[in-house]
């Protein structure tokens, strides 16, 4: 991948605004006008918040309550193998996530370490105080971006067009576009047992006049359940017993710009359930909100309660725990894999039977929660609504799960909303470049039947989509975007520059077959001389072995030799891959007109017709990702758009 | 495209009129063949269709459009005709004996817009996304297909499935509990599928013959009646029939048009304990061709009682027909034995006679309606065409690889991925969520 970064950054033709206009927590009349408005401040809000100031926009940011900025509402952790990948590409577009996740990260891990680099997934236990701490801090200092605490009412809609939001106090707020990550809160409704609590997230109240609104809009809606385990007190819990899971002992950070992780390391611990535990909850189903009948929005199927697994899996005597401290300070424990929402009582008979929990006290105990969300489909792949154009949508509202996806999500609305509201086209990623890209198209176009988590396997373009590389993938187009600053920029320009340097002179060292042969290494004797990183790609032949042969190697940096390691580690799989980009790329390339009339297109099947209308595809490759839209109807629709072309023309 | 194609072009059954299209540079000379001097271009003549032999087969309307001038493209050319089915099979039947080919569906669309005026520059995405099957598609083909290659392409489908689930749960799931070696037990189904595979490119040869047509064999104890039977849906003497066992030595095959499908239909020496060296090689010859055939006719002389019928059971497999023939004449033993045999076979069993009229053409019938089954809509039998055979060979490739860096999942898992997309015309496509909604069955995921 070359990319000519300077000239980009030279360029940086979207910056419409200047910057440095810092401005303390905005306290004055509502009426001012802004260029976009957030609403929330989850990991969506934040992102999506501070990537519409970098790109230079007016923005202010709205959360019923400034304290749970950047709060980590279920497990204490980020990252993991895809979602891992996610983080690295917020980070390589200049986001907030992976800075803050390695302040405060107590654990860090690479996940599938032992496999090829292109499914490695950075994942880290993280501290939630420390974590809140390092988002109020990147969001104060954003510049550009103001917060108030106000919880929103409803939309302004002037003209067909979101044009700014109602505060509880009736105070209205005037912005060129709208960015809203409501997250659960929308009719949200807690279960416990036989409990039921109107609420969002524990503890806060759910947004149900925007609820109102968004269905009064017509907009598809959906619903949608997940649950969270109950929360132990540490201090209770007999650690001495249990199996430990330390971190890495070199922690590898998130960030393209962090240095070492330099902050202090715990370890987690194993348990499991047993026999006793599943006795306990097998007697108690009824009590589940779910098993009693009481609730009816689907479920992840990726992270099911400890009912589903005990009835689902009835020949299993354990189900893994792990115990994952919530903070240094803070004696809470996560029990990950114990999600569950049968009565309080319950929940204390079942924990009490697992090993090192016998006399374990509990903070709060698990629940299940339904909540709305709105079909994504409803959206254009750069999170605007397309039917209320200036609102745009990110996070767990649009049916996905977990801070990643929520976090990517509104790095794009909050990048796009700035955009629209300066005159530039949409920012789009594909899903050739970045696994946002395929996140985004995955939403838009298939839709959800159960929270949306990102998979690796998610990703066809998956050898290219690495963790590793998210920067060379990433930051020129942030950069040309306009989210990307100055700091970032110039240390990526230091790296790729290196880099490219690098891989050219690895391109120019050579060797035949027989001066191979001399040099020990067993190759083909076909007469083909070698790059240094065809070489590479043989297993017995090291970067020790060639920095024999070639002293120069042996000064080259760590990190450009493990890159060029990896670059050699998939050379013949990438350069097939290639191929299949192309041809991605060129139904990727080929635009449907906004207006398309589908009804008017004759031989389409009712199947086709219905979906093509439903989803709106906006290029010829989206069409064909729609399920029940044949190599027929595409042939059909381009035929129809050629014809237009021409008339056109 | 350098072959010639045709089809019907308007619904089959009765009707007033039928047109049958044809396709490709041939085109100009097959309908100069049936009627006469080529007539001028996009202009209807009144001719005479006659067959190889001279024969009259309908009174017509005939039209010429030379390419580029035509729907795709190529030179094209209508033969609008009376629509009786017999007629459009006559006509269908000698144009296939001329060596064209019965166009597969959507095969004119395809060839226009490979041709296509429209847009040059795009013609090659075109193309590309017309051979890109759809998932819903691919999945209807082998959903209609019945019979032993739909079994074998849906448990491909499984297999691929378990393979990928097993690939992606160790790349996905790693730290959720799942056991260490969970990519490594992809290696039993990675292994069996390239049996597979290897066993149906071995095969190739019948694929091909596939492609000639539907293979119907008659099978039976000798003089069971599959002469008979044989003629009477030929509507012509093509074997001898005596009444004395062991007539026929040696296959004797014709072509036939059911439904509008090209078929075969082989007679053969009936299946018994042989003595003399021709006969044995009669048998021989007779169990592979039956083995290879899409539908065996598993004809039972219904009034003999010797018992010889069951040496056939070994060839026949489910779905298959057993005709319980000589119905006229009081029935023996073996009609009733054969019945419940058969039956439990999965045979579907018909009780015949082709001493009078009327049997020939309910049968004829009956064998057109499953041809029909297992053709219609599929773009496809998968060894059929060399093109598939080529991606079937790819597919072994990248499964043979696959397998090679099994300790890498997510290169085998690249690899599989590659074969499963080679694969998607005869499995329909195998995506995302198919696979993940595997692990989640398979797997207990979630932390």
């Amino acid at each position: 991948m070359m990319f000519h970064v300077k000239q980009l950054l030279e360029r940086r033709p979207d910056m419409r605004y200047s910057r440095g206009h810092a401005l303390e927590r905005w306290k004055g009349p509502a009426a001012v006008s802004w260029d976009v408005i957030v609403i929330g401040g989850g990991h969506a809000g934040c992102e999506a918040a501070s990537a519409s100031a970098r790109f230079g926009a007016r923005t202010l940011l709205l959360t019923h309550r400034i304290e749970t900025i950047g709060e980590m509402s279920c497990n204490p952790a980020i990252g993991g193998v895809g979602k891992g990948h996610l983080v690295r590409e917020i980070d390589a577009l200049d986001g907030l996530m992976g800075t803050a996740a390695d302040r405060a990260g107590i654990q860090f891990r690479m996940l599938n370490r032992s496999k090829g680099p292109a499914v490695r997934g950075p994942r880290a236990q993280v501290d939630r105080r420390l974590y809140k701490i390092a988002m109020h801090a990147a969001i104060e200092a954003e510049a550009g971006l103001s917060v108030r605490e106000e919880a929103v009412e409803d939309l302004l809609v002037e003209g067909g067009r979101v044009v700014g939001v109602v505060g509880a106090g009736s105070d209205i707020y005037r912005a060129a576009a709208v960015v809203l990550t409501a997250g659960t809160f929308l009719k949200g409704v807690i279960h416990r047992g036989e409990e039921r609590i109107a609420a969002g997230r524990h503890g806060d109240a759910p947004a149900v006049g925007l609820s109102d609104r968004l269905y009064g809009l017509g907009l598809p809606m959906g619903r949608l359940k997940t649950g969270t385990p109950p929360r132990l007190d540490g201090r209770t819990i007999d650690w001495a017993a249990l199996e430990k899971q330390a971190g890495d002992p070199i922690p590898t950070p998130f960030s393209f710009l962090s240095g070492p992780i330099a902050g202090p390391q715990v370890d987690c611990a194993i348990t499991g359930t047993t026999a006793k535990t599943h006795d306990v909850i097998r007697a108690r189903l009824e009590e589940s909100a779910v098993y009693g009948g009481r609730l009816a929005g689907r479920g992840p199927r990726y992270c099911p309660s400890i009912e589903d697994k005990v009835v689902r899996f009835p020949d299993r005597d354990s189900h893994q725990i792990f115990l994952e401290p919530e903070g240094l300070d803070d004696p809470t424990v996560y029990p990950n894999g114990v999600s569950t929402s049968i009565s309080p009582e319950g929940q204390d008979l079942f924990l009490a039977t697992i090993p090192g929990l016998a006399q374990v006290k509990i903070v709060r105990h698990g629940y299940a929660i339904e909540y709305d969300y709105v079909d994504p489909r409803a959206l254009s792949a750069s999170l605007e609504v397309k039917c209320l154009p200036g609102l745009f949508l990110a996070g767990q509202i649009n049916g996905t799960t977990g801070y990643e996806e929520a976090a990517a999500q509104g790095l794009v609305a909050g990048l796009n909303a700035a955009r629209e509201a300066g005159g530039n086209a949409p920012a789009v990623f594909g899903r050739d470049e970045a696994y946002i890209g395929v996140l985004i198209d995955d939403l838009v176009t298939q839709g959800v039947t159960e929270p949306y988590r990102m998979f690796t396997s998610r990703a066809e373009f998956r050898l290219r989509l690495r963790a590793d590389n998210a920067d060379q993938r990433l930051t020129a187009r942030g950069v040309e975007l306009g989210c990307v600053g100055s700091v970032r920029a110039a240390a990526f320009i230091a790296k790729a520059d290196t880099l490219e340097r690098l891989r050219a002179r690895a391109g120019n060292l050579t060797l035949t077959p027989s001066e191979a042969a001399v040099a020990g290494f067993r190759v083909k004797a076909d007469g083909k001389r070698r790059t240094l990183l065809q070489l590479l790609a043989f297993p017995e032949i090291t970067f020790e072995r060639l920095a024999h042969l070639w002293p120069e190697v042996g000064a080259w940096s760590e990190a450009a030799r493990e890159q060029l390691e990896i670059d050699a580690a998939y050379l013949g799989y990438l350069e097939r891959q290639e191929a299949d980009v192309a041809l991605f790329r060129r139904e990727e390339d080929l635009a449907l007109p906004r207006g398309l009339d589908y009804g008017a297109l004759c031989g389409l099947s009712n199947e086709a017709r219905e979906k093509l209308q439903a989803v709106r595809p906006a290029t010829l490759g989206q069409a064909s990702r729609i399920e029940g839209v044949t190599p027929g109807a595409l042939s059909l629709l381009l035929g129809h758009v050629r014809r237009l072309d021409r008339r056109a023309a | 495209m350098s072959d010639t194609v045709f089809a019907l072009a308007t619904a089959p059954g009765r009707a007033a009129v039928a047109v049958v299209r044809l396709s490709g540079p041939a085109a100009g000379q097959a309908l100069s063949n049936l009627a006469g001097p080529l007539p001028p271009p996009r202009r209807a003549a009144l001719r005479l269709l006659r067959d190889k032999d001279g024969e009259i087969i309908d009174r017509a309307l005939a039209l010429w459009f030379p390419g580029p001038s035509s729907y795709t493209g190529e030179d094209c050319a209508e033969l609008h005709i009376h629509g009786g089915p017999a007629v459009v099979d006559r006509l269908m039947e000698s144009l296939s004996r001329a060596g064209l080919r019965v166009a597969a569906p959507g095969e004119f669309t395809r060839r226009a817009f490979e041709n296509s005026k429209l847009d040059l520059d795009q013609a090659e995405a075109v193309a590309d996304l017309i051979e890109a099957e759809s998932a819903a598609q691919a999945r209807q083909a082998v959903g209609q297909l019945q019979g032993a290659l739909g079994r074998r392409y849906e448990a491909w489908r499984d297999e691929l499935l378990l393979i990928l689930a097993h690939l992606e749960a160790a790349v996905d799931f790693a730290d959720e509990g799942l056991p260490a070696d969970v990519a490594s037990l992809a290696g039993n189904p990675l292994r069996a599928l390239l049996a597979e595979l290897d066993l149906a490119l071995a095969d190739q040869d019948r694929g091909q013959r596939i492609r000639e047509g539907y293979r119907i064999a008659v099978i039976g104890a000798p003089n069971a009646g599959k002469s008979t039977l044989f003629n009477s849906l030929l509507g012509r003497d093509a074997a001898i029939v005596t009444p004395i066992p062991g007539a026929t030595r040696d296959v004797i095959e014709a072509p036939l048009v059911l439904a509008g499908y090209q078929a075969v239909i082989a007679d053969m020496a009936g299946i018994r304990p042989a003595a003399e060296p021709v006969e044995i090689e009669g048998v021989r010859r007779a169990h592979i061709w039956a083995e290879g055939a899409d539908l065996r006719l598993w004809v039972v002389d219904g009034s003999s009682a010797s018992g010889e019928w069951k040496l056939a059971r070994e060839l026949v497999a489910p779905g298959d027909l057993c005709l319980i023939n000589k119905s006229d004449l009081p029935a023996g033993e073996d009609a009733r034995a054969a019945g419940r045999g058969a039956e439990e076979l999965g045979l579907e069993v018909r009780h015949v006679s082709f001493a009078g009229g009327g049997a020939a053409a309910a049968l004829a019938d009956e064998l057109g309606r499953r041809v029909a089954a297992d053709l219609a809509g599929s773009d496809f039998p998968a060894v059929t065409r060399v093109r598939h055979a080529a991606l079937l060979s790819q597919a072994r490739r990248d499964l043979a690889r696959a397998l090679e860096v099994l300790s890498q999942p997510e290169l085998a898992a690249e690899d599989v991925r590659r074969a499963a997309g080679a694969l998607s015309r005869v499995t329909g496509r195998i995506g995302t969520e198919d696979v993940l909604d595997l692990v989640f069955a398979s797997f207990c995921i979630g932390k």
